[in-house]
């Protein structure tokens, strides 16, 4: 037991000094700095005009669907990683399940693509 | 080894390639002109699965015990395929009258009926969750499919966000289990369980059961139905009230039985909470109600509470109550939607309940099957409704829970007061002027008679349904 707890202490380490530094530079911010705000320093900066707009307008959808199809992609590498370190041990099972696996998200890829979700303008 | 696995899931395996393939041809080629013959040949391929489904026998286990394919899961495994097949086939005129028809649809009326296969076969926490969000996923998407209708993309996003919401419950109960019993099968789970429980399993158990109330819509998880119901449009939310109602109980069943089978007592009381609580509130909540989609779904609420009833006895009697319940209840509400489908007024849908006012004089067969159909969903004893609520509160008195069939019986008189409220408008309310529209697509009319038509001749013996659950329900509960 006091074995196992001892491989973890590093991370114990790590923890103490990123919630310990954390703290300290919220605090240095509150003790040290100097500040006195004015109306024109606390509103909203928008390069150089005065705000005309609520933050809260309406996105093209795209930015959605482009950032959707980015985090398929991004977990689909997720999987193959590991399957692409262990290909020597691997059964052939394995493999056409990946294969399987990448054949269905292409499906979805040509139908995203077909359908012009990818299009801007 | 893996050839044999295949063999076993082949019906999903179908369903799924069916559907990938669909979409590449359709987005490829006529894109939404296809949209009517898909939707079609989807229904025709779920009535093709159902019957090879109920074709098989004997008890399969594939992937090291993931996936189970007993006789209670085909039992639920054709009820849902054949309930999704009549609600897709009333929503393509409906749909299509509309603009509403994309290719999409029975695509991913498809992709959640594989889902929902999954899920009352699952024999793994894993292989549960999966077939939970498949169906889940597709779902979603379908409930906001009238995109530039305020109502129905909130349906979707509130649906969504309360449906990740329990998916995150579940998965904390999924995960806290694993952690005490070692293991997410669930023949190891019902081992650790016998061999001394501990507080965190428990915990995990009721997350577990939160999660699978929030999917059947059980009080005090049920504040996104009436909201989803009423923003969808209707034939997503016929689809809605049936499939997946249906594979959700079936999930519920699994879980209980198989792997929490060992220790009654501790879920016992957790789901009679949940059964007299989805009775009463459906009951009192559905008496103010002046839209009928929010009344179904209240009524929804209520069906759920007496199947709950069923699973709460944990015995096999109960498993077959409930899955003969959710079998009446399907059909009943097949009919009710394809009568609510009709309602149109000059060509525009209409969902309030005061447009029915004398509807006996203007559409008098619509008006006497829709009688049958209502005298029906509040248990009223010639119909085969009755015999669905007898058998939940026979099977709740055999496991010594007299006081919540009293409970049962109450809920059941008052309930019944909203639907009979529905038939006084229809043969004594006042007369309208603007009446419903007399025409009604031929293929609405068709499964309103066939429902109500069900629902006074299954009285002879329940069209052998009462056996067929027996059989299934000995399977999962040994």
């Amino acid at each position: 037991m006091e074995e196992m707890l001892r491989e973890y202490l590093p991370i114990l380490v790590f923890l103490a000094i990123a919630i310990g530094l954390g703290i300290v530079l919220i605090l240095a911010a509150v003790i040290v700095a100097i500040r006195n705000p004015d109306p024109e320093k606390v509103s909203a900066y928008e390069c150089g005009f005065n705000a005309f707009d609520d933050a809260r307008m309406k996105f093209d959808v795209r930015f959605y669907l482009v950032s959707i199809l980015f985090i398929i992609f991004d977990l689909e590498i997720a999987f193959l990683f590991p399957w692409a370190v262990a290909f020597q041990d691997i059964s052939m099972t394995a493999f056409w399940s990946m294969m399987v696996f990448l054949g269905v998200l292409t499906i979805g890829f040509a139908y995203e693509w077909k359908k012009g979700a990818l299009e801007w303008e | 080894m893996v050839q044999a696995d295949l063999n076993i899931i082949l019906p999903e395996i179908v369903i799924s390639v069916y559907a990938m393939a669909a979409l590449l041809v359709a987005v490829y080629s006529a894109k939404d002109k296809l949209a009517a013959p898909l939707t079609w040949a989807t229904a025709g391929l779920f009535v093709l699965v159902a019957v090879w489904v109920s074709g098989m026998t004997g008890e399969a286990t594939a992937f090291n015990g993931m996936f189970i394919n007993d006789g209670f899961a085909r039992f639920a495994k054709v009820t849902i395929l054949v309930s999704a097949a009549a609600v897709l086939i009333m929503s393509q005129a409906y749909m299509s009258r509309r603009g509403l028809l994309k290719f999409e649809y029975p695509i991913l009326i498809a992709l959640a009926a594989v889902g929902m296969m999954m899920m009352v076969s699952a024999g793994n926490l894993m292989s549960l969750y999966m077939g939970l969000e498949l169906q889940s996923l597709a779902l979603y998407v379908v409930a906001s499919f009238r995109r530039e209708s305020v109502k129905s993309t909130e349906a979707g996003m509130k649906y969504f966000v309360l449906g990740a919401l329990s998916s995150g419950l579940l998965l904390y109960g999924a995960s806290l289990v694993y952690g005490f019993a070692g293991t997410t099968d669930f023949a190891g789970i019902i081992d650790a369980a016998h061999h001394g429980g501990s507080i965190g399993m428990l915990i995990g158990l009721v997350l577990v059961v939160s999660g699978l109330a929030f999917k059947v819509s059980a009080v005090p998880f049920h504040m996104w139905t009436p909201d989803v119901y009423e923003g969808s449009p209707t034939p997503v939310t016929a689809f809605f009230a049936t499939a997946p109602k249906v594979a959700a109980m079936g999930l519920f069943a699994r879980v209980l039985h198989d792997a929490f089978g060992s220790v009654t007592a501790d879920w016992q009381q957790v789901v009679v909470l949940l059964s007299i609580l989805s009775m009463f509130l459906g009951a009192f909540a559905a008496i103010g109600q002046t839209d009928i989609k929010r009344l179904m779904a209240y009524s929804s609420i209520a069906h759920m509470g007496y199947a709950l009833m069923g699973l709460a006895s944990g015995t096999a009697l109960g498993v077959q109550a409930m899955l003969v319940y959710m079998a009446i209840y399907v059909t009943m509400n097949v009919g009710t939607f394809a009568f609510i489908l009709s309602m149109e007024k000059d060509g525009q849908p209409v969902t309030s309940i005061a447009s029915l006012n004398m509807l006996s004089r203007a559409a008098p067969a619509k008006a006497i099957a829709m009688l049958v159909l209502l005298f029906s969903l509040a248990g009223v004893p010639p119909m085969v409704g009755f015999f669905g609520k007898l058998m939940v509160l026979q099977a709740a008195l055999d496991a010594g829970l007299t006081w919540l069939a009293i409970a049962g019986v109450i809920a059941s008189v008052i309930g019944a007061y909203y639907y009979l409220r529905i038939v006084f408008l229809m043969y004594f309310g006042q007369a309208q002027e603007d009446a419903l529209d007399h025409r009604s697509a031929p293929v609405l009319t068709v499964m309103l008679m066939a429902s109500a038509i069900i629902m006074v001749v299954g009285i002879a013996n329940l069209f052998g349904v009462e056996s067929a659950a027996m059989a299934a329900a000995t399977t999962l509960v040994q």
